[in-house]
């Protein structure tokens, strides 16, 4: 990438630490929530369904806490950015559209979103040629078509453009 | 001399024209995998093995899968050393230490000799490696024959605490990391007793968390989120490769006969413990620099300081098999993601596949001699193609990349659900890594989680719930007393700073 990066941070390390260890802390409440209503003791025939769980959840949130603790003891001089804004445009431009591919594959089958996807891409950030964009997604797509459906008879989901051409 | 014999049956096993086909496949599929950047060693194989769940149903069939993905492996560790010597960019984290000399080499023009140099120490790493689990791992898995839940659980504990007691990120993320990978494992169906657990009423998580989903989306879409930070172009050197560079470094190359024994030893032994290649090569990289006559020059392009991480991080990775067949605990993420494979074809990877898989076993160990001799010829002959693969754009690869990775999600259970939380775990993996919590103890809590809890719960009913069950013996004793010295050694180390300081 040779244009001039954006060199503001986005966020910082410290936010970052923070937000992820709360997370952390979350995620073993709810574990630990769960396990006790399915019972963390011990019961008439050892140890009950919620019991192991139960302490690895204790041990990951008292863990957390440890985390979150020195999350906030991060002093302004030592709290670099976590991310730089420049940075976090280009990793959102690949991440949203793949969110939006992982949704897009119920509705239209993996070749079709595949080819979008690809295309989409290379369109976009790369600024192709149309017919260089169209024949490098047409490609990889038949080329998985094959590799997956008839090959290894592996057979990945498919959408309405498929069942128009009969290859459902 | 049983170890030969078993061992020529093994090649016999593993010479079949399929095999073969497969051993060569998998090695070129596996350099690819390590240059690219975004697919490496685990998520590769994780992508891969749903691919082979047919052809293990075929008798003799799960051999040729192993023997394709271990090949995958291995070209995969002979493929970082490519991307680190030429772009500078390590590919695995195992080659980080080789970009020190590497790109330097690189530089100056002499990128066909630190190449050369990396692939010749790569392959005597692992014969090293290779020769170690031959006549060992016989030996430990006889021993663990005796293994009752305490002691697997004891292994279990020993592993995981020595995840907390050699890495080099916080130990309390280690920690966190690895509980919430043992936490994912629980989601779903309780091994022991039958009940739901964690599900939220949700049907999606019935079967729980799948560790190659885990794997695909941590490593695979995660890198590819951290590889984008970087910008869109990889510039590199060019890599010439001929007969007479290769000649001329293998001339040279007997010259660090010691360093490369120093790195194998410093390797097979790191590679047992779990996490072991990376650490294996920093160490062997430093103990080089300390004990060779030109130990200032390191970092300004020595063929030795390539020797040597070179020669540790391909034995590591190879000696972390080791434990992964004998006694069922993986040494590595990607031997987490063969151990997973197995149990998906069938297979109760444990001491008990000496007796009762001796085909595959040692078909398995055979197909290690000959997959490091493919991967070899494979890596000295193409480079430049392999190289070539870089200057791809990457507004072209990456897409492609995501693609793949999201059909290898699909596939372990044909599940849309799959490809979601392969997103989920992506953005995981990103802020995991940035904030330096470990993904490896992570991924193989989810791979072991089940086991360890069933070995552990299975012990406690044994014991009445009594903890003293893990001293009741020498042997049960002695790994839990090394469990516990490894998981308070971080702060054992921080007191004695401490009081140094002082």
């Amino acid at each position: 990438m040779t244009e001039q990066r954006e060199e503001r941070a986005a966020f910082r390390i410290k936010s970052a630490e923070i937000v992820v260890s709360a997370l952390f802390l979350a995620a073993g409440a709810l574990v630990m929530y769960d396990s006790v209503r399915l019972g963390a003791t011990w019961g008439d025939d050892g140890p009950k369904p919620g019991y192991f769980p139960f302490y690895v959840a204790l041990i990951m949130a008292a863990a957390a806490l440890v985390n979150l603790a020195r999350g906030f003891l991060i002093t302004p001089e030592k709290n670099a950015p976590f991310v730089l804004a420049g940075q976090l445009k280009l990793v959102l431009a690949v991440l949203v559209p793949s969110a939006i591919y992982a949704a897009a594959i119920i509705w239209i089958g993996i070749y079709a979103a595949s080819v979008v996807f690809i295309g989409f891409f290379m369109r976009w950030l790369g600024k192709y040629a149309w017919w260089k964009v169209a024949a490098v997604s047409l490609g990889v797509a038949v080329a998985f078509f094959f590799i997956f459906e008839i090959w290894f008879k592996v057979p990945l989901p498919k959408g309405p453009i498929e069942a128009f051409l009969g290859l459902d | 001399m049983d170890e030969i014999q078993s061992l020529m049956q093994g090649f016999g096993v593993a010479l079949t024209p399929t095999n073969l086909v497969l051993m060569f496949t998998g090695v070129i599929l596996g350099v690819i995998i390590g240059v690219l950047p975004g697919l490496g060693g685990a998520n590769g194989v994780a992508i891969l093995l749903p691919l082979t769940f047919g052809m293990a149903q075929q008798p003799g069939g799960a051999t040729s899968a192993i023997i394709l993905l271990s090949c995958i492996y291995w070209g995969a560790l002979f493929g970082g050393a490519i991307t680190s010597i030429l772009f500078n960019i390590p590919g695995e984290p195992w080659s980080v230490a080789t970009t020190f000399d590497g790109y330097p080499l690189a530089q100056q023009g002499r990128a066909g000799n630190a190449l050369t140099a990396a692939f010749t120490s790569s392959f005597v790493g692992a014969l090293v490696a290779v020769l170690m689990i031959t006549f060992l791992s016989p030996v430990i898995a006889n021993f663990a024959l005796e293994f009752g839940p305490p002691e697997f659980f004891a292994v279990y504990l020993l592993t995981f605490c020595a995840f907390i007691g050699t890495s080099k990120e916080p130990p309390f993320k280690t920690l966190a990391a690895m509980m919430l990978g043992f936490t994912l494992a629980a989601v779903g169906t309780d091994p022991v007793t039958g009940t739901l657990r964690l599900t939220f009423g949700s049907t999606r998580l019935l079967t729980g968390f799948d560790f190659l989903v885990a794997v695909i989306g941590l490593f695979g879409i995660g890198e590819i989120l951290l590889t984008l930070e970087e910008g869109l172009a990889f510039r590199g050197a060019k890599a010439k490769l001929n007969l007479r560079v290769v000649l001329d470094t293998w001339k040279e190359l007997p010259r660090y006969w010691l360093t490369s024994l120093r790195s194998s030893a410093v390797g097979c032994f790191m590679g047992i413990v779990p996490g072991g290649a990376t650490p294996a090569s920093f160490m062997s990289y430093g103990v080089a620099r300390r004990f060779s006559k030109d130990g200032d020059k390191f970092g300004t392009g020595m063929v030795e300081g390539v020797v040597a991480p070179e020669t540790a991080a391909h034995a590591a990775g190879t000696s972390a098999l080791l434990p992964m067949i004998t006694l069922g605990v993986p040494g590595s993420p990607t031997a987490a993601v063969l151990l997973g494979g197995l149990m998906i074809w069938g297979l109760q990877p444990g001491p008990l596949l000496f007796i009762e898989q001796k085909d595959f076993v040692w078909g398995l160990i055979a197909s290690m001699y000959l997959g490091n001799i493919a991967g070899l010829l494979v890596v000295l002959t193409c480079v430049p193609l392999f190289a070539a693969i870089l200057r791809v754009p990457f507004s072209v690869i990456a897409p492609v990349i995501i693609v793949i990775c999201a059909i290898g999600a699909f596939t372990v259970h044909n599940a849309l659900f799959d490809v979601w939380m392969m997103v989920v775990f992506g953005v995981l993996g990103y802020a995991f890594k940035k904030l330096q919590y470990p993904l490896a103890p992570l991924v193989l809590a989810i791979v072991l989680g089940d086991n360890a809890e069933a070995s552990f719960r299975q012990a406690m009913l044994f014991s009445q719930g009594d903890l003293a069950i893990f001293f009741s013996n020498k042997l049960v004793g002695f790994l839990t007393a090394a469990a516990l010295a490894l998981l308070f050694w971080p702060l054992v180390a921080w007191i004695l700073a401490k009081a140094r300081n002082r």
